[in-house]
């Protein structure tokens, strides 16, 4: 029985497919569950900041005046406790992790929302 | 007598990727005892409960360790619900003892993996994690995480499987069993296997006992205790009994892990086949009430006790975990001496140490 166990356990290794894949060349496949990274869909956000208040990393900011939303990449854990408190639906979990960087200052994503027009004044016409 | 020698092992060690640190104490090759310290990765986990209110320690309390992440999240929230009185659906209870089984099924075979490799078996440690492979996707695929599941939340869990995928799952696992057979059987009966771990780092059912080791190491020793037999999730409800082996070498250690990825399969399937549709969380109102809760549960390394004592607020008073490794680090230090420096490595893995948890 030994025998036979070693024999198709070689045969696998020579002729099968390899167990680890090929990573840069093939690209990892994700579920579509997989927790890659937090992104926001800004024009559905309000800048309540209850995400930034509740993540338990502190890697989210949100500035209400500025419109600004932001989080830092390396601090966020990925847990996706932001995505379930948020009440506007706006944040989701692509299933892309995120990249690696060289340079410190990629970590952090800021989004800003539409700035208003301001309200020009109507000029009254004399018709 | 002959001259006495101290050799420092660890917290770097190439067999042990734990920072534990050993002094041996040495006569020519035979140990004859060993001073142990710990204290290398500690991060201060259990304080920032009073920082993060108790919804979002799941998360931290998750990250104590990185094996049994999924036990320590179930842990925090059965001891959070237990303390606000909180009952939580049947298929919750059922989910949580499917995902904690995996999670015991995923740490046996790394642990087997770590322990061929210590006897300096190559091939034998990259099947083994070649196999625990398709556990970790059947997480990735059911929870989203690999290793960190974040599913667990008090009150229930966040994710629901699906019963078209529980069957799925099945299927994976019946095949996992078919290849852990295959690779247990090497454990089991080589010959040169066994002169490795056979009669080495005996600990007698009495040593095991008073020095209150648990888990494998204890149930190695004849030891009949698994804290699953207290019925917490939905263990009241499957069928099984705790595995016991009567030497109490590292033989008899390494076979309840066997043993034990076969009835944790088992007890998958059971799970699969009984599982209540239904909700998957409660609403949690208010805050923990003041009060203490405790709670034990069974780790892929033993025992593992959860204190929580609330306040009224939505910040815990403090919260507290005994880790397994930290038991069996006692039970350690009775095996070694007398013992074969070469086999130092072999005995300090046989416990399963998870430092990271112990220090959290
Ligand atoms: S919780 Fe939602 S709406 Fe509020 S700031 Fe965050 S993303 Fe925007
Ligand atoms: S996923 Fe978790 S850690 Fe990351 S931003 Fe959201 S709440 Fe914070």
């Amino acid at each position: 029985m030994g025998f036979n166990v070693i024999g198709k356990t070689i045969m696998k290794s020579l002729f099968g497919k390899p167990a680890t894949a090929m990573y840069p060349i093939v690209k990892n496949e994700f579920y579509p569950n997989t927790r890659g990274r937090i992104e926001n869909d800004i024009t559905l956000c309000n800048y309540c900041g209850l995400c930034g208040r509740r993540c338990p990393a502190g890697a989210i900011e949100v500035s209400k005046p500025e419109k600004k939303w932001e989080i830092d990449r390396t601090r966020c854990i990925v847990c996706n406790f932001c995505v379930q408190v948020c009440a506007r639906n706006a944040l989701s979990t692509e299933r892309h992790y995120t990249t690696p960087m060289t340079d410190k200052s990629k970590r952090i994503t800021t989004l800003y929302g539409e700035k208003e027009e301001p309200v020009k004044e109507k000029v009254q016409e004399n018709a | 007598m002959g001259e006495r020698t101290i050799i420092p092992f660890g917290p770097q060690h190439p067999v042990l990727p734990e920072p534990l640190h050993l002094d041996l104490i040495l006569e020519d090759e035979k140990v004859v005892g060993a001073v142990p310290s710990i204290g290398f990765v500690h991060r201060g986990l259990e304080k920032l409960v009073e920082k993060r209110d108790f919804h979002e320690m799941v998360y931290v309390i998750e990250r104590v360790c990185g094996i049994c992440s999924f036990i320590h999240g179930q842990g925090y929230c059965q001891t959070v619900e237990g303390l606000m009185g909180i009952e939580i659906p049947e298929r919750a209870k059922y989910l949580r003892t499917i995902w904690a089984e995996l999670s015991r099924v995923h740490s046996h075979i790394l642990w087997l993996g770590l322990m061929a490799d210590a006897y300096g078996f190559e091939s034998l440690f990259m099947h083994c994690w070649r196999v625990r492979e398709k556990v970790l996707d059947i997480f990735e695929e059911t929870t989203g995480g690999r290793v960190i599941f974040s599913v667990c939340r008090v009150g229930g869990v966040w994710k629901d499987i699906d019963n078209d995928t529980l069957k799925r799952i099945v299927t994976v696992l019946k095949d996992v069993e078919k290849e852990i057979k295959e690779l247990s059987d090497v454990f089991i009966k080589d010959y040169t296997v066994q002169k490795r771990t056979r009669g080495v780092g005996v600990l007698t059912y009495q040593e095991a006992i008073d020095l209150g080791a648990v888990g494998p190491t204890l149930r190695g020793s004849g030891v009949p205790m698994d804290m699953r037999k207290l019925g917490y999730a939905a263990y009241g409800e499957l069928d099984f009994e705790p595995i016991v082996e009567k030497d109490g070498d590292c033989y008899a250690r390494t076979l309840v892990r066997v043993r034990e990825v076969f009835q944790s399969l088992d007890l998958i399937y059971q799970a699969v086949n009984k599982i209540p549709d239904g909700e998957i969380a409660t609403k949690v109102r208010g805050n923990p009430p003041a009060g203490e809760f405790i709670s034990r549960l069974e780790q892929p390394r033993g025992q593992v006790i959860y204190y929580a004592k609330g306040n009224g607020t939505k910040y815990l008073d403090r919260f507290r975990v005994r880790t397994p490794t930290f038991a069996n680090i006692a039970p350690l230090l009775k095996m070694l001496p007398g013992s074969d420096l070469a086999d130092v490595p072999i005995l300090a893995l046989t416990i399963d140490p998870c430092i990271s948890c112990t220090e959290r």
